[in-house]
Formats: C-alpha cells, sequence, structure tokens
C-alpha cells in the first residue's frame, strides 16, 4: 500500500528505536562477559546461556522476563526438546542484566520483520553487535517465543545437544552416529553403555558449538506443541511467587510519590512540615516534576503524601481537553481526505474514534534501590531489565558497574514497563542515594493512573470506492496520531494503490505501546470499516472479506475456520447478532466471532467468541489458549469499558472506580482453534486482542442495526 | 498500639497505627507477601482475605477492626503437611494464573464462595467473583471452581489447549 508523508515502522520496531546501524563493538567481548556471568566448577556452561550440573540439572538463562504470558516454558521447553533433555530438571533464571546477556535473537528477529532482505546478508555477529548496541533484553512484541525461542533457543539446545555426543563418542570411543540421546542420557546401544549428561557436561562445554545445528523435524517433537504445566504457576498459587513489589531488605523504608498532574510540569513548591508531623514519616524528597514521601511503611508515606499540598506547574498545557484534542485531530484528518475521488464509483466513507487507553497492570510500579559503599542495588520486574539497569546509571551519574539491576517476577506489563518512560528509576535512585536505607519506592494506583503512557488517542476517516462487481477499488484512510508514537497498520486486504496517511497532532499526553500496539485501534478502524463497505456491497461480511484476500491465504483459512466453528449465518434470535473482525499483527493472523446482544442498560452482552488463529508452530497449545483469550477479555474490556479523559492539562480518572474493567460476570465462554497454515511463527501475547472490538462492534451493528464508530462502546448501541 | 490477631491460626501481636490498613500490616510487619495490593479503594481485590470466614478486601479494613479476630491468608489455604487446598489444586489444573499477582486474592474469594454454598450455581460465581485480572483468566476461574466443587470434570493439565 502506498504511504505518504512519512515511512513507517511496523510492529515492534518502533518500541525499539533507531540508530542500530552504528556499530563499534566487537562481538567477542559480549561473550566474555555472559560467560563470565554464569561461570561454574561444576558441570559445564554453553554459550554463557545454558548451563548442565553434575547432576543433570538443566538451567536456561532467559533473556526475557516473565509478565504473565508464560514465555519462561515455552523456552525452556525449545530448549530442553533441542537438547533431549529431561524436563523433570529443567529450570529457568532470568539472565543477569548485563550487556553480555542482550538478546542477539530478539535483535534478529526484529530486523528480519522491518528490514526484510537485510537479514539473508547480516551475520549473527553482526546482530550480537545491534542487540548490544539497543542494549536489548526487552519482552514485548510477542517475540520471546518467535524469536528468541526460534532463532537462539531451539539451536543453543541442538548445539548444546551435538557437544554432548561428541564428547560421549571420544569418551565412548565409538562413532558418534552410533549414540542416542533421551531424557537427558546418551546411550550406545551396540555395548548397553549410557552417559547422563552430567558427567558429560563439563568436557563438552569447552567444545565449540555449531552455528548451525541442524533442529529438529515436527515430527521429532518430544516437548514442542505439548500442554505442559507452566512451571510458574505453583508459586501463584500458594502465595509464595515473588514480584517485584515483594522485595524487602532489613531496615528498609517505604516511599510513595505524586507527579505533576500535567505531563511537563514541574514541582514549584511543597511545604513538607504536614507529611513530617506524621508518625513513621522519615522525610519529604522533593523531585523536579514530584514530591515523595519515605516513612517506615507504606501506610504513613502515603498519609504523609496526601497531607502534602503541593504546587505543580502546568508546562503551559492546562487548557487541553478531550474534546478539544479530538476536535484538533478531525481537523488536521479533514484537510488531508478532502481530495478523495471515487471516479464514479459507490464512495464509502466513515470516521472512527479511539480513546487513550490505560494499561491497569494489577501490580502498580514498585522499585526497592540500596545505595551503599559506592555501589546501587535495584530489584524490581520490569520489561527490559539491561534498559533498566542503564536508566539507573545514568540516573545515578554512577558507572555502569557501580549498578546492579536484579530483574523479579511482574505483576503484568501490557507494554508500560518498556523501557524509555519509566519514571520510577530516577525517581527510586534519587530517594535511595539521599538516604541511609534501602527505600521500596510504591506508586498509589492513582499515581498509576494519571502518569501513564497511554494507548494514543486517535482518530481516522476512511474512504473506498465500491465497483459494480462488489470490489473495492480504491482505499484511503487518513488518521491522527500524537507525533512520537504514530504508527499505522498495513492493509490486510488486497486492494491495489491503498494509501494511508498521517495527519500529525502535537499532544502533550504521554504515549506508550498498549497491549498489541497500533493494532489495537488500526484494527478496530480497518475492520468496522470492511463491515460497512460489505452492508454498502450487500454481501456477508466473510464472504467480502475473502473477495479481498486470496485464497489460500492465512487470513482467508482463519475466516473460513472461524465461520465454520461459530455457525456462520445460522439464525440468530432478533436482537442478538454475530460479527467478524480478522487482524494480522506480530505475525500472526486471527480472526475472531463475537455473538452479542443489549443489556437492559444498553451496554453490550457479549455472548459468546469464537477465535482462529494462525501462529505457525503451536509450542504450548494450553497457554496459547490462554494467550487468545486472555487478549480477547482485555481487547473487550477497552471496546466496553475503558477511556481515559483529559481536562485542564491532566488526566481524569484516577483508579478501578472510574476506569472499570472488565469483571468475570460480563467475560463471554471463548472457543479458540489454532489453525497452522505451516507458515512462520508469529507471536501471541498480543495478537489475540485487535480483533475483539471490531467484532464486538459489528455484531451490535448485526444485532441493532446501529453503527458504533467511537470507543468505548457502552450504552452506544441502545436505540 | 498494640493489637493482637489470629493469622492463618497462629496468634500474633503487632504494633501498628490502628488506622493503617490490614493488607500493610500483613505484608510489611508479618511478611505476608501473597496478599497483594492493588488499588488501596477494594475496587480489585488483589488483597482479599479471610476476616473470621468472610471474604473482606484487606486494603480498606484498618487493623484495630480486625484485633481479635482470625485471619486467613493466601498463605494459610494448605494444610498443615502442604497439602494444597483443592482450590489450589484445582487453579493448578486448568493452568489458571498468567501474571498471577490477583491469584491470590481470586482464590481466597472462591474458597470463601465454596464455603459458603458448597457448589455454587453460575450465577452465585457470577455474583461472587468480582475481583479484576487484568489478564483476563476469568474463563479459566469460572471452570477450576465448578472443577473443584465436582460440577465439571477436573481439567486434566495436557488438555488440548480448547477454553471451556
Amino acid at each position: 500500500m502506498g504511504v505518504k508523508r512519512r515511512a513507517f515502522l511496523i510492529g515492534g520496531a518502533a518500541v525499539i528505536g533507531g540508530g542500530i546501524f552504528a556499530l563499534q563493538y566487537g562481538d567477542h567481548a559480549m561473550r566474555r562477559d555472559a560467560a563470565k556471568l554464569t561461570a561454574t566448577d561444576k558441570g559445564g556452561t554453553f554459550a554463557a546461556w545454558l548451563k548442565i550440573g553434575e547432576d543433570d540439572t538443566v538451567t536456561l538463562y532467559s533473556p526475557h522476563i516473565d509478565m504473565g504470558t508464560g514465555n519462561t516454558t515455552a523456552l525452556a521447553q525449545m530448549a530442553a526438546d533441542e537438547l533431549d533433555a529431561d524436563w523433570s530438571k529443567v529450570a529457568v533464571e532470568l539472565a543477569p542484566a548485563e550487556s553480555g546477556f542482550a538478546n542477539v535473537w530478539l535483535a534478529k528477529g526484529f530486523l528480519g520483520e522491518t528490514a526484510g532482505g537485510v537479514t539473508a546478508v547480516m551475520t549473527d555477529s553482526l546482530y550480537s553487535l545491534v542487540a548490544r548496541n539497543m542494549v536489548n533484553q526487552i519482552t514485548g512484541g510477542s517475540s520471546a517465543v518467535r524469536f528468541t525461542g526460534q532463532f537462539g533457543i531451539r539451536a543453543l539446545g541442538a548445539s548444546a545437544r551435538q557437544a554432548l555426543l561428541e564428547e560421549a563418542a571420544e569418551r565412548l570411543s565409538v562413532p558418534v552416529g552410533e549414540l542416542t540421546a533421551a531424557k537427558s542420557v546418551v546411550t550406545h546401544a551396540k555395548s548397553s553403555r549410557t552417559l547422563r549428561y552430567g558427567e558429560l557436561a563439563k568436557g563438552a562445554a569447552t567444545r565449540s558449538l555449531s552455528d548451525e545445528p541442524k533442529l529438529k523435524d515436527k515430527a521429532a517433537f518430544a516437548l514442542i506443541g505439548q500442554s505442559v504445566p507452566r512451571i510458574d504457576i505453583p508459586g501463584k498459587v500458594d502465595g509464595s511467587a515473588q514480584f517485584g513489589i515483594d522485595f524487602a531488605l532489613p531496615n528498609m523504608r517505604v516511599a510513595t510519590v505524586m507527579a505533576a498532574p500535567v505531563a511537563g510540569g514541574a514541582l514549584a513548591s511543597v511545604d513538607p512540615a504536614p507529611a513530617m508531623a506524621i508518625k513513621g514519616v522519615e522525610k519529604v524528597v522533593q523531585l523536579e516534576n514530584a514530591v515523595a514521601v519515605i516513612a517506615a511503611g507504606y501506610w504513613p508515606a502515603l498519609k504523609g503524601l496526601r497531607a502534602l499540598q503541593p504546587k505543580f506547574g502546568d508546562g503551559g498545557k492546562g487548557n487541553a481537553n478531550t474534546a478539544s484534542m479530538y476536535a484538533e485531530q478531525e481537523k488536521a484528518v479533514a484537510a488531508t481526505v478532502a481530495g478523495f475521488d471515487a471516479g464514479g464509483s459507490t464512495l464509502i466513507e466513515a470516521s472512527y474514534r479511539a480513546p487513550y487507553l490505560h494499561h491497569a497492570m494489577m501490580e502498580p510500579f514498585a522499585l526497592t534501590a540500596h545505595y551503599k559503599d559506592g555501589k546501587l542495588d535495584i530489584w524490581g520486574g520490569l520489561q527490559d531489565p539491561l534498559a533498566s539497569k542503564l536508566s539507573a546509571v545514568e540516573a545515578s551519574g554512577l558507572s555502569a558497574d557501580q549498578v546492579t539491576f536484579y530483574p523479579m517476577l511482574l505483576g503484568g506489563g501490557f507494554g508500560r514497563k518498556l523501557p524509555g518512560q519509566i519514571a520510577i528509576i530516577p525517581q527510586v535512585v534519587k530517594l535511595a542515594m539521599e538516604s541511609p536505607w534501602p527505600v521500596k519506592l510504591i506508586w498509589p494506583r492513582e499515581e498509576e493512573v494519571a502518569q501513564g503512557t497511554f494507548r494514543p488517542q486517535t482518530v481516522t476517516t476512511m474512504k473506498a470506492a465500491l465497483g459494480a462487481d462488489g470490489k473495492i477499488t480504491k482505499w484511503h484512510n487518513a488518521f491522527s496520531e500524537q507525533v512520537g508514537f504514530e504508527a499505522g497498520m498495513p492493509l490486510l486486504y488486497d486492494i491495489p494503490g491503498a494509501e494511508l496517511e498521517l495527519a500529525e497532532y502535537e499532544g502533550h499526553v504521554p504515549i506508550g505501546a498498549w497491549r498489541s500496539v497500533e493494532a489495537s485501534q488500526h484494527g478496530f478502524f480497518h475492520e468496522c470499516f470492511m463491515d460497512e463497505a460489505a452492508k454498502a456491497a450487500g454481501a456477508d461480511p466473510i464472504e467480502f472479506r475473502k473477495r479481498h484476500l486470496k485464497p489460500g491465504s492465512r487470513a482467508f483459512a482463519v475466516l473460513d475456520a472461524v465461520a465454520k466453528a461459530s455457525g456462520w449465518g445460522t439464525p440468530l434470535p432478533a436482537g442478538t447478532g454475530r460479527g467478524v473482525a480478522v487482524v494480522e499483527s506480530f505475525g500472526t493472523v486471527a480472526a475472531h466471532v463475537v455473538q452479542a446482544s443489549l443489556r437492559e442498560d444498553g451496554y453490550p452482552k457479549v455472548e459468546k467468541v469464537w477465535a482462529a488463529v494462525d501462529c505457525g508452530l503451536v509450542v504450548n497449545p494450553k497457554n496459547a489458549d490462554a494467550q487468545v483469550m486472555g487478549g480477547i477479555v482485555m481487547g473487550l474490556s477497552a471496546a466496553i469499558h475503558e477511556e481515559i479523559t483529559i481536562d485542564k492539562g491532566a488526566v481524569v480518572q484516577s483508579n478501578f472506580s472510574d476506569y472499570p474493567l472488565l469483571k468475570l460476570a460480563e467475560t463471554p465462554e471463548i472457543k479458540i482453534e489454532f489453525v497452522d497454515s505451516g507458515g512462520s511463527m508469529g507471536g501471541l501475547g498480543e495478537p489475540g486482542l485487535p480483533p475483539a472490538a471490531p467484532a464486538l462492534a459489528n455484531a451490535l451493528f448485526a444485532a441493532t442495526g446501529k453503527r458504533v464508530r467511537s470507543l468505548p462502546i457502552r450504552a452506544q448501541a441502545k436505540g | 498500639m498494640s493489637i493482637a490477631l489470629t493469622v492463618n491460626g497462629t496468634p500474633r501481636t503487632v504494633e501498628a497505627e490502628p488506622d493503617t490498613p490490614l493488607l500493610w500490616v500483613l505484608r510489611e510487619e508479618l511478611g505476608l507477601t501473597g496478599t497483594k495490593f492493588g488499588c488501596g479503594i477494594a475496587a480489585c481485590g488483589a488483597c482479599s482475605v479471610h476476616l473470621d470466614g468472610a471474604i473482606t478486601r484487606s486494603c480498606s479494613v484498618p487493623v484495630s477492626e480486625a484485633a481479635g479476630k482470625s485471619v486467613k491468608t493466601i498463605e494459610g489455604l494448605k494444610d498443615a503437611d502442604g497439602t494444597l487446598h483443592r482450590v489450589q489444586q484445582a487453579w493448578i489444573d486448568a493452568q489458571v494464573p498468567q501474571c498471577g499477582y490477583c491469584q491470590s486474592g481470586q482464590i481466597m474469594a472462591a474458597v470463601a464462595l465454596i464455603e459458603q454454598s458448597g457448589r455454587p450455581s453460575a450465577a452465585q460465581v457470577d455474583a461472587a467473583m468480582t475481583n479484576l485480572c487484568r489478564c483476563g483468566t476469568y474463563p479459566r476461574i469460572r471452570e477450576a471452581i465448578l472443577a473443584a466443587t465436582g460440577q465439571a470434570a477436573a481439567a486434566a493439565p495436557a488438555a488440548n489447549g480448547e477454553s471451556v
């Protein structure tokens, strides 16, 4: 499709940023640094990422935190399968937040996605350099399994297995070809001799590893494709799992904070006396744009904070409000679309709105920092431990070897805990460096909402020309999104000359990646508009979509699958409708059918959702199902309820009382099917989300005859 | 002030200001971090515990109100021999948790519901389970509650990946 005005970075690349070709450092240093961090006297370490102990324990150092998607288990499955390891002895530890453990494979995956042919001519060491330069240990972009797992962890397992076999062959004085490996044991059947991996590890680890080992064929998988129980779940049902907010040190103090309500504002003044009068309060600390209270515990800290009356500036943005921002965006869009010519065909036109959205991860930001003897230690759960460390290095003025970041479990992330906009890092660094105690800083939920980095508020006007043959001949999508994060979404359909145009909008509200990023709002726009076009053509919504897709394509296949599963086309009671949507994101194509009616209060009653998803190879079906299910629930939650609004430059909402999330009682039955077309692996943490909102809006149209073109839906479909 | 209460069957005396929410006494004084802080206004349920057997959002109950009472947290749910509560086991069998942060509260709410109703109906589950989960585990929470009360075949961990 044609793009005017700007080049877009699609997918996760926008998260990572540019400058990646300015490479300066040698890759051998990275490997040496990493090896030092996991060095062991017992057993053997392979390429630093994999350790096999004398007791056969296999430890994978994962470059990904797990914010709930289960990537830890999936990556362990991939390593153990290629390694032919005994699954009962496989463990995963988070890789140290050091540049030696920058995620090479992720860089390779993202570059492959964004640069196309470039990957073919880049060597692995160049990817290492890219990763190191990106200081990248990101978990985001639905990338852990499809990139790190597929490009890295499987090859690592396979090459370590090869080294173990070679070591065994030498010890047993037999050809490698006569050996087999299973469950962490190498067997020489002819002589009935066996060697455990633990016996072989130390010697095997000194062998050079193949860069391109032979990976298993699908038929040989023992663990990949199996719904092995997630290894993190037992600790999450008995209260023993330690999240960032749970960390504690002796003599620790607890702090909380409030920043300027209007983004860009500064702290003008604050009288600390009212807080200091509260029992347990130790200290009031003024930051550039915030005030923090340090106390014996969270409660006195919060009471102290609430006793203060800080005065903040508004950075000149105190007049902005949601209505004026929408108006400005729509004016910008209108200026771009005036010239669209349907060329005598039927013109279809519609405008849509999508609001700012809050991530609302259940664990608020919390970090603990301790500054002692010139060393700064920080504990907590963020989506990029390595970038978090470097952010702390910058904030502290210390050198990299004086700062250690200890990654912990995250109580959800959804993009909010990606690097770049994590204000709590410089905050906790300052509090700790000014204090004789370790300090745990916890953001109240109100701060979490007020200081979000939101899914951008976006408006669009879509225009299409419908030919006499019932096919779209021209497509023009103009949208307005805040400068700094703007990214359109490629059109899934085969419409020659389709155009995407951005009308730039300068806003002051912080924006960021929200689960599925641009696919959440643009998926809504595209798929609602396709429904409107189908209606104009007098066609069935699924049949109309298929007219614009290549037979045999992944989108074609998932539409067929979801139509079959949902009983598409069969009669429904009056007032109940079905809607469909199909969106490709992060290398995965997902089609949903929503069946919905209206509750008495006019809100949608979502009765049932069917999804057909093609992400290629599925590593853990039970958990893959959970990821799509979670995406659907979050997508419905946002579609029905969620909106961040702005008044006097500041966020209006403050907590779950005025930013409600979908509850269990509103959650429909969900049926998910995976369709493997044999294509390359796609992600799963995000792609289940985007089709939910448009499928619901389309179902409401089918049920009520009323189009909902603005999110959240709430009671808009009521007659 | 000094406040005496029973926590997971053990008598405890804590030093705390009387208005301190029970949540922070559990987490910061007693080190029971399985009970989570989510919102501070009793809207999300991450802090759910049992207070004299009743489901209670501990972020919004002053510790003074818990004086002389019995508190049960997620850490106190297992049997003395370490056997998981049947609801905890159902949570594992159905592979409910994702990020896991809300699940202590979800499990405490489910246990209270089951203790009260025996075999809760779908409508009772909908009415009682108002805790928020951002990861979207609600369908599996339903499945686990039904399985724990013998109303559905226990979900096999190696199921084929279909949601029920």
